[in-house]
Protein backbone atom coordinates (compact mmCIF):
# COMPACT_ATOMS: atom_id res chain seq x y z
CA UNK A 1 0.00 0.00 0.00
CA UNK A 2 1.32 3.80 -0.91
CA UNK A 3 0.87 6.25 1.57
CA UNK A 4 1.43 10.20 0.47
CA UNK A 5 4.23 11.24 2.65
CA UNK A 6 3.43 14.50 3.97
CA UNK A 7 4.18 17.54 3.10
CA UNK A 8 6.44 18.20 5.65
CA UNK A 9 8.42 15.14 7.67
CA UNK A 10 10.80 16.70 10.03
CA UNK A 11 11.50 13.03 10.44
CA UNK A 12 13.51 13.05 7.63
CA UNK A 13 14.87 16.31 7.64
CA UNK A 14 18.30 15.93 8.81
CA UNK A 15 18.90 12.76 6.56
CA UNK A 16 17.65 14.95 3.35
CA UNK A 17 18.72 18.42 3.97
CA UNK A 18 21.18 18.64 6.77
CA UNK A 19 24.61 18.45 4.37
CA UNK A 20 23.08 20.91 1.89
CA UNK A 21 22.06 23.53 4.23
CA UNK A 22 25.06 23.31 5.78
CA UNK A 23 26.69 23.33 2.88
CA UNK A 24 25.12 26.43 1.66
CA UNK A 25 26.18 27.77 5.20
CA UNK A 26 29.75 27.50 4.69
CA UNK A 27 30.20 28.57 1.36
CA UNK A 28 28.58 31.87 2.27
CA UNK A 29 29.87 32.82 5.83
CA UNK A 30 32.95 30.49 6.60
CA UNK A 31 32.95 29.66 9.76
CA UNK A 32 31.99 25.96 10.67
CA UNK A 33 31.49 26.22 14.22
CA UNK A 34 28.66 29.09 13.33
CA UNK A 35 27.39 27.08 10.09
CA UNK A 36 26.48 23.89 12.23
CA UNK A 37 24.49 26.58 15.02
CA UNK A 38 22.77 27.89 12.18
CA UNK A 39 21.47 24.74 10.72
CA UNK A 40 19.99 23.69 14.06
CA UNK A 41 18.56 26.89 14.55
CA UNK A 42 17.06 26.94 11.01
CA UNK A 43 15.35 23.58 11.85
CA UNK A 44 14.15 24.36 15.42
CA UNK A 45 13.20 27.42 13.84
CA UNK A 46 11.11 26.07 10.72
CA UNK A 47 9.63 23.15 13.79
CA UNK A 48 7.56 26.49 15.16
CA UNK A 49 6.20 27.25 11.68
CA UNK A 50 5.31 23.92 10.54
CA UNK A 51 1.79 24.60 11.13
CA UNK A 52 2.07 27.73 8.27
CA UNK A 53 3.79 25.17 5.52
CA UNK A 54 1.17 25.29 2.81
CA UNK A 55 3.47 23.54 0.64
CA UNK A 56 3.82 26.27 -2.02
CA UNK A 57 7.36 25.43 -2.63
CA UNK A 58 9.27 22.53 -1.97
CA UNK A 59 10.64 21.59 1.45
CA UNK A 60 14.11 22.30 0.92
CA UNK A 61 13.48 25.62 -0.48
CA UNK A 62 11.44 26.90 2.47
CA UNK A 63 14.16 25.49 4.75
CA UNK A 64 16.58 27.61 2.74
CA UNK A 65 14.37 30.44 3.21
CA UNK A 66 14.18 30.53 6.58
CA UNK A 67 18.33 29.75 6.55
CA UNK A 68 18.91 32.90 4.71
CA UNK A 69 17.56 35.14 6.96
CA UNK A 70 19.50 33.79 9.94
CA UNK A 71 22.65 34.28 7.74
CA UNK A 72 21.71 38.03 6.71
CA UNK A 73 21.22 38.00 10.76
CA UNK A 74 25.31 36.98 10.73
CA UNK A 75 26.30 39.36 7.76
CA UNK A 76 24.63 42.45 9.63
CA UNK A 77 25.93 41.54 13.04
CA UNK A 78 29.01 41.15 11.55
CA UNK A 79 29.19 44.59 9.65
CA UNK A 80 28.17 46.85 12.39
CA UNK A 81 30.74 47.41 14.47
CA UNK A 82 31.41 51.37 15.19
CA UNK A 83 34.83 51.17 13.66
CA UNK A 84 34.99 49.17 10.56
CA UNK A 85 38.83 48.01 10.71
CA UNK A 86 38.43 45.28 7.78
CA UNK A 87 37.10 47.70 5.75
CA UNK A 88 39.07 50.83 6.52
CA UNK A 89 42.27 48.10 6.22
CA UNK A 90 40.80 47.25 2.50
CA UNK A 91 40.11 50.82 1.66
CA UNK A 92 43.85 51.45 2.22
CA UNK A 93 44.75 48.81 -0.16
CA UNK A 94 43.41 50.35 -2.99
CA UNK A 95 45.49 53.38 -2.57
CA UNK A 96 48.19 51.92 -4.25
CA UNK A 97 45.47 50.81 -6.86
CA UNK A 98 45.25 54.28 -8.83
CA UNK A 99 47.54 57.56 -9.57
CA UNK A 100 45.62 60.75 -8.00
CA UNK A 101 43.99 61.06 -11.42
CA UNK A 102 42.70 57.69 -12.04
CA UNK A 103 45.06 56.02 -13.82
CA UNK A 104 46.33 52.40 -12.59
CA UNK A 105 49.55 52.63 -11.30
CA UNK A 106 52.21 50.81 -12.69
CA UNK A 107 52.91 48.72 -9.83
CA UNK A 108 49.09 47.54 -9.57
CA UNK A 109 47.64 47.18 -13.11
CA UNK A 110 45.86 44.44 -14.50
CA UNK A 111 48.04 42.00 -15.92
CA UNK A 112 46.79 38.81 -17.59
CA UNK A 113 46.47 36.12 -15.65
CA UNK A 114 47.71 33.34 -18.25
CA UNK A 115 43.99 31.19 -17.57
CA UNK A 116 41.61 33.86 -19.18
CA UNK A 117 41.55 31.44 -22.65
CA UNK A 118 42.63 28.58 -20.82
CA UNK A 119 39.24 27.43 -19.50
CA UNK A 120 39.90 28.68 -15.67
CA UNK A 121 36.59 27.35 -14.42
CA UNK A 122 38.44 23.92 -14.41
CA UNK A 123 41.73 25.20 -12.88
CA UNK A 124 41.87 24.20 -9.04
CA UNK A 125 44.74 25.72 -7.76
CA UNK A 126 42.87 28.68 -9.23
CA UNK A 127 40.20 28.31 -7.52
CA UNK A 128 42.03 27.52 -4.13
CA UNK A 129 43.64 31.09 -4.10
CA UNK A 130 39.92 32.88 -5.50
CA UNK A 131 38.82 31.05 -2.42
CA UNK A 132 41.41 32.55 -0.13
CA UNK A 133 41.20 35.78 -1.52
CA UNK A 134 37.12 35.82 -1.07
CA UNK A 135 38.03 35.70 2.76
CA UNK A 136 40.02 38.51 2.87
CA UNK A 137 37.44 40.17 2.18
CA UNK A 138 35.80 43.17 4.74
CA UNK A 139 33.08 41.37 6.12
CA UNK A 140 30.29 43.80 4.75
CA UNK A 141 31.78 43.56 1.07
CA UNK A 142 31.58 39.55 1.12
CA UNK A 143 28.01 40.01 2.32
CA UNK A 144 27.11 42.52 -0.27
CA UNK A 145 29.11 41.00 -2.86
CA UNK A 146 27.67 37.29 -2.71
CA UNK A 147 23.84 38.67 -2.27
CA UNK A 148 24.50 40.61 -5.62
CA UNK A 149 26.49 38.09 -8.03
CA UNK A 150 25.46 34.24 -6.23
CA UNK A 151 22.25 34.91 -4.72
CA UNK A 152 20.78 37.19 -7.41
CA UNK A 153 18.94 39.46 -4.56
CA UNK A 154 17.36 42.69 -5.82
CA UNK A 155 20.20 45.79 -4.75
CA UNK A 156 17.36 47.55 -2.57
CA UNK A 157 16.27 44.55 -0.75
CA UNK A 158 20.31 44.01 -0.04
CA UNK A 159 20.34 47.64 0.68
CA UNK A 160 17.99 47.71 2.99
CA UNK A 161 18.64 44.41 5.03
CA UNK A 162 22.47 45.34 5.25
CA UNK A 163 21.55 49.06 5.60
CA UNK A 164 24.07 50.86 3.15
CA UNK A 165 22.88 53.56 0.86
CA UNK A 166 22.31 53.04 -2.77
CA UNK A 167 25.87 54.98 -4.04
CA UNK A 168 27.51 53.21 -1.43
CA UNK A 169 26.38 49.62 -2.32
CA UNK A 170 27.76 50.66 -5.97
CA UNK A 171 31.34 51.88 -4.33
CA UNK A 172 31.53 48.15 -2.26
CA UNK A 173 30.38 46.36 -5.58
CA UNK A 174 33.66 48.51 -7.56
CA UNK A 175 35.56 47.82 -4.45
CA UNK A 176 35.37 44.37 -3.20
CA UNK A 177 35.91 43.70 -7.36
CA UNK A 178 38.88 45.78 -7.44
CA UNK A 179 40.52 43.76 -4.12
CA UNK A 180 39.62 40.19 -5.35
CA UNK A 181 40.99 40.60 -8.53
CA UNK A 182 44.24 42.62 -7.02
CA UNK A 183 44.62 39.60 -4.49
CA UNK A 184 44.14 37.09 -7.58
CA UNK A 185 46.94 39.04 -9.60
CA UNK A 186 49.49 39.07 -6.05
CA UNK A 187 49.00 35.64 -5.57
CA UNK A 188 48.70 33.82 -8.92
CA UNK A 189 51.14 35.20 -10.92
CA UNK B 1 39.55 69.45 -19.19
CA UNK B 2 36.06 68.41 -20.25
CA UNK B 3 34.00 65.74 -19.10
CA UNK B 4 34.30 63.15 -21.55
CA UNK B 5 38.26 63.56 -21.68
CA UNK B 6 38.10 62.86 -17.62
CA UNK B 7 36.68 59.69 -17.93
CA UNK B 8 38.99 58.87 -21.15
CA UNK B 9 41.89 58.67 -18.97
CA UNK B 10 40.37 58.05 -15.65
CA UNK B 11 40.67 53.85 -14.86
CA UNK B 12 39.11 54.30 -11.47
CA UNK B 13 35.98 55.44 -12.66
CA UNK B 14 35.48 53.53 -15.80
CA UNK B 15 36.35 50.24 -13.24
CA UNK B 16 33.09 51.56 -11.46
CA UNK B 17 31.30 51.25 -14.57
CA UNK B 18 32.62 48.22 -15.89
CA UNK B 19 31.14 46.59 -12.40
CA UNK B 20 27.80 48.62 -12.24
CA UNK B 21 27.18 47.54 -15.91
CA UNK B 22 27.33 43.76 -14.85
CA UNK B 23 24.70 44.41 -12.72
CA UNK B 24 22.35 47.00 -13.93
CA UNK B 25 21.83 49.53 -16.98
CA UNK B 26 24.14 52.32 -17.14
CA UNK B 27 22.66 55.65 -18.22
CA UNK B 28 23.38 56.80 -21.81
CA UNK B 29 25.72 58.83 -20.72
CA UNK B 30 27.35 56.01 -18.82
CA UNK B 31 27.47 53.72 -21.52
CA UNK B 32 28.78 56.18 -23.78
CA UNK B 33 31.67 57.10 -21.34
CA UNK B 34 32.13 53.76 -20.48
CA UNK B 35 32.74 53.03 -24.48
CA UNK B 36 34.83 55.22 -25.07
CA UNK B 37 37.24 54.66 -22.54
CA UNK B 38 37.42 50.97 -23.33
CA UNK B 39 38.22 51.70 -26.64
CA UNK B 40 41.10 53.08 -25.58
CA UNK B 41 42.29 51.57 -22.83
CA UNK B 42 43.55 47.93 -23.01
CA UNK B 43 44.51 47.59 -19.31
CA UNK B 44 40.64 48.10 -18.15
CA UNK B 45 39.48 45.69 -21.69
CA UNK B 46 41.78 43.15 -19.17
CA UNK B 47 40.03 43.82 -16.21
CA UNK B 48 36.88 43.77 -17.57
CA UNK B 49 37.54 40.04 -19.19
CA UNK B 50 38.66 39.12 -15.46
CA UNK B 51 36.39 40.39 -13.61
CA UNK B 52 33.77 38.45 -15.79
CA UNK B 53 36.19 35.40 -15.05
CA UNK B 54 35.70 36.03 -11.78
CA UNK B 55 32.06 36.44 -11.66
CA UNK B 56 31.82 33.30 -13.49
CA UNK B 57 34.22 31.44 -10.66
CA UNK B 58 32.24 32.72 -8.01
CA UNK B 59 29.10 30.93 -9.06
CA UNK B 60 30.85 28.21 -9.41
CA UNK B 61 32.63 27.94 -6.36
CA UNK B 62 29.16 28.36 -4.05
CA UNK B 63 27.18 25.62 -6.40
CA UNK B 64 29.96 22.99 -5.78
CA UNK B 65 29.36 23.87 -2.01
CA UNK B 66 26.20 23.04 -2.84
CA UNK B 67 26.49 19.55 -4.60
CA UNK B 68 27.52 17.96 -1.14
CA UNK B 69 31.00 18.75 -1.34
CA UNK B 70 30.79 19.99 2.39
CA UNK B 71 29.34 17.89 4.75
CA UNK B 72 28.41 17.69 8.44
CA UNK B 73 30.01 15.05 10.42
CA UNK B 74 27.69 11.74 11.53
CA UNK B 75 27.63 12.46 15.00
CA UNK B 76 26.61 16.29 15.09
CA UNK B 77 23.58 14.95 12.52
CA UNK B 78 22.90 12.22 14.64
CA UNK B 79 22.51 15.18 17.71
CA UNK B 80 20.19 17.28 15.34
CA UNK B 81 18.23 14.37 14.90
CA UNK B 82 17.70 13.61 18.24
CA UNK B 83 16.86 17.33 18.82
CA UNK B 84 14.39 17.37 16.24
CA UNK B 85 12.56 14.28 17.66
CA UNK B 86 12.70 15.66 21.12
CA UNK B 87 11.02 18.34 19.90
CA UNK B 88 8.16 16.44 17.81
CA UNK B 89 7.27 14.22 21.25
CA UNK B 90 6.79 17.46 23.25
CA UNK B 91 3.65 18.73 20.42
Amino acid sequence: MLIAEPLVNPHKWVERYADYLYAYTVSRINDEELARDLVQETFLAALQRVDKFEGKSAERTWLTAILKHKIIDVYRKRSSGLVLNDVKQAEQEQQDFFEADGHWTAERRPVAFGVEDNDPLHNKEFNRILEACMKKLPALWLAVFTMKHIDDEATSYICSELKVSDSNFWVIIHRAKLNLRACLQKNWI
Amino acid sequence: MNKLKKIQYNCKQATFLIEKRQLTKLTFREAIELRIHLAGCSVCRLFDQQSHIINALVKQLLKDADKHEIRLDDQYKQQLHTRIEDELNKK
